[in-house]
């Protein structure tokens, strides 16, 4: 068994250990931010754990996803705002 | 009638500022009426924050249908001058249709409708479906009215009021009225504000400051939820709504969703009767989102961010009550609006204040004449 999962942000793979978070791919991925604001700032993670809901990111089609709750699975689609 | 000439502070007293007292206040003062709104909390706070903001020309009766389309016609008035955030947004309206007893229903409206001068268009099962992707399949279609329209009530009021303002008219907010009489209005600090017409515009809490007069408190629940542009176009509302929302007894809940300009879903409706509680009921919401649910599966997905409650003011034949009120020279009602008060706002206030002012009025006031109630109730 594969140690590791791969999905892809905004179309780009990425390949992170077996158990990570959907935030941590995003993180390690150089994505310029998770979201934007209503007014377009940008925005990532504060609280990590499902709270504030700033890691929102849309993950199969599913927008408003908090990154910080869903593990990551293979082949797994995650759209940030750029 | 003409307004007494009186050493009163003020010609006009309104009491509510919701969207309807605002709506009110504008019209008084660009008639050149000195005009003072008198608001014990927050602009837009009471049954205008608990509206859906759904601009809607209604056919249950041939009054109703004049006072929203004249309503609706004002609304388009000023609808390029509103701010941004108004939130103005002429979606249309679809009325859905689940199966073909409804949809004769559909076909009833478009004849109502269009003898009257209001463009509809009947939609077949793909017309819907095209129109409304999330809507589940096989529901047989649907009544587009394109001309309804989306509003954010409390931002409306606000700027109802700000109009008003302009024009001269004050505002006293934070203190709460506790008696109308001839000479004008108590408030809660034992002061008097002298007016020579009063105008109670509180909504479903109008009967606490006019006792007897036919107004009920009826709750409705509402559900908000996140962004998801496109996800609902226009507001759909069921044609069962007819029948659940017309039941006077029981409690209901019909399919009627909103888009908002934001991108977010606006969920309802629900209404109960002898309910002052204003706490969110989890049943009557969980009726209420199955129901959502039933037209709309993919709802069941979204992010809600708010739930709340407000209390609409009904009346027993479902048309407001706007006009002097029986056994007062002085004092006016513009109440009884329940779920139409947002369009009907615009309205209201030209018919209020043409009775002031002894104007004609663009259409026959007589349904909406708080006397109209007080008439039955002798000759029953």
């Amino acid at each position: 068994m594969p140690d590791t999962v791969m999905l892809t942000i905004n179309g780009h793979p990425v390949i992170v250990p077996d158990g990570s978070s959907v935030a941590t791919a995003v993180a390690i991925s150089g994505a310029m931010a998770f979201r934007r604001s209503v007014h377009g700032e940008p925005r990532a993670p504060l609280c990590g754990m499902g709270i504030c809901f700033e890691c929102r990111v849309t993950i199969n089609g599913q927008s408003h996803t908090r990154s910080c709750q869903i593990v990551c699975q293979n082949g797994m689609d995650v759209q940030t705002d750029e | 009638m003409t307004l007494p000439m009186t050493s009163k502070a003020f010609d006009l007293a309104i009491v509510g500022g919701g969207i309807v007292g605002a709506a009110c206040a504008w019209e008084a003062a660009r008639s050149g009426l000195s005009v003072v709104v008198i608001e014990r909390s927050v602009i837009g706070g009471g049954a205008t924050a608990a509206g859906m903001g759904h601009i809607v020309v209604m056919d249950d009766s041939e009054a109703q249908f004049a006072l929203t389309r004249y309503s609706q016609q004002l609304w388009q008035e000023i609808a390029s001058d509103l701010p941004d955030d108004v939130e103005y947004e002429e979606c249309g309206t679809i009325w859905v249709a689940a199966d073909e007893e409804e949809m004769i229903e559909v076909q009833r409206k478009e004849v109502f409708y269009q003898e009257r001068g209001v463009a509809v268009e009947i939609l077949d099962a793909a017309a819907l479906r095209q129109s409304e992707p999330n809507l589940r399949s096989g529901l047989r279609g649907g009544l587009l009215v394109p001309g309804d329209s989306v509003v954010y009530p409390p931002c409306a009021a606000r700027y109802f009021l700000e109009q008003a303002q302009s024009l001269g008219a004050q505002l006293r907010s934070g203190v709460a009225v506790v008696a109308l009489s001839n000479d004008g209005v108590k408030l809660s600090d034992n002061s008097l504000i002298s007016a020579g017409i009063t105008v109670n515009a509180t909504g479903s809490w109008s009967p606490l400051l006019t006792p007897g007069i036919d107004v009920q408190k009826r709750k409705g629940h509402l559900l908000i939820t996140d962004r998801y542009p496109g996800f609902v176009r226009h507001q759909l509302v069921e044609l069962g709504y007819l029948k659940s929302a017309h039941s006077i007894s029981s409690d209901s809940v019909a399919f009627n969703v909103q888009p908002r300009k934001t991108g977010q879903v606006l969920i309802g409706s629900s209404r109960q009767y002898g309910v002052g509680d204003p706490k969110i009921e989890a049943a009557m919401l969980s009726r209420m989102l199955s129901r959502a649910a039933e037209y709309m599966p993919g709802i069941t997905q979204l992010s809600a961010i708010r739930t709340w409650t407000g209390f609409r003011a009904a009346t027993p034949d479902k048309l407001p009550l706007v006009g002097q009120c029986p056994g007062y020279d002085r004092l006016y009602l513009a109440t009884g609006h329940e779920g139409l008060g947002i369009t009907t706002s615009t309205g209201t206030a030209k018919l209020l204040i043409d009775q002031l002012l002894n104007r004609s009025s663009a259409i026959p006031i007589a349904p909406y004449l708080p006397s109209r109630v007080h008439q039955e109730a002798i000759h029953a």
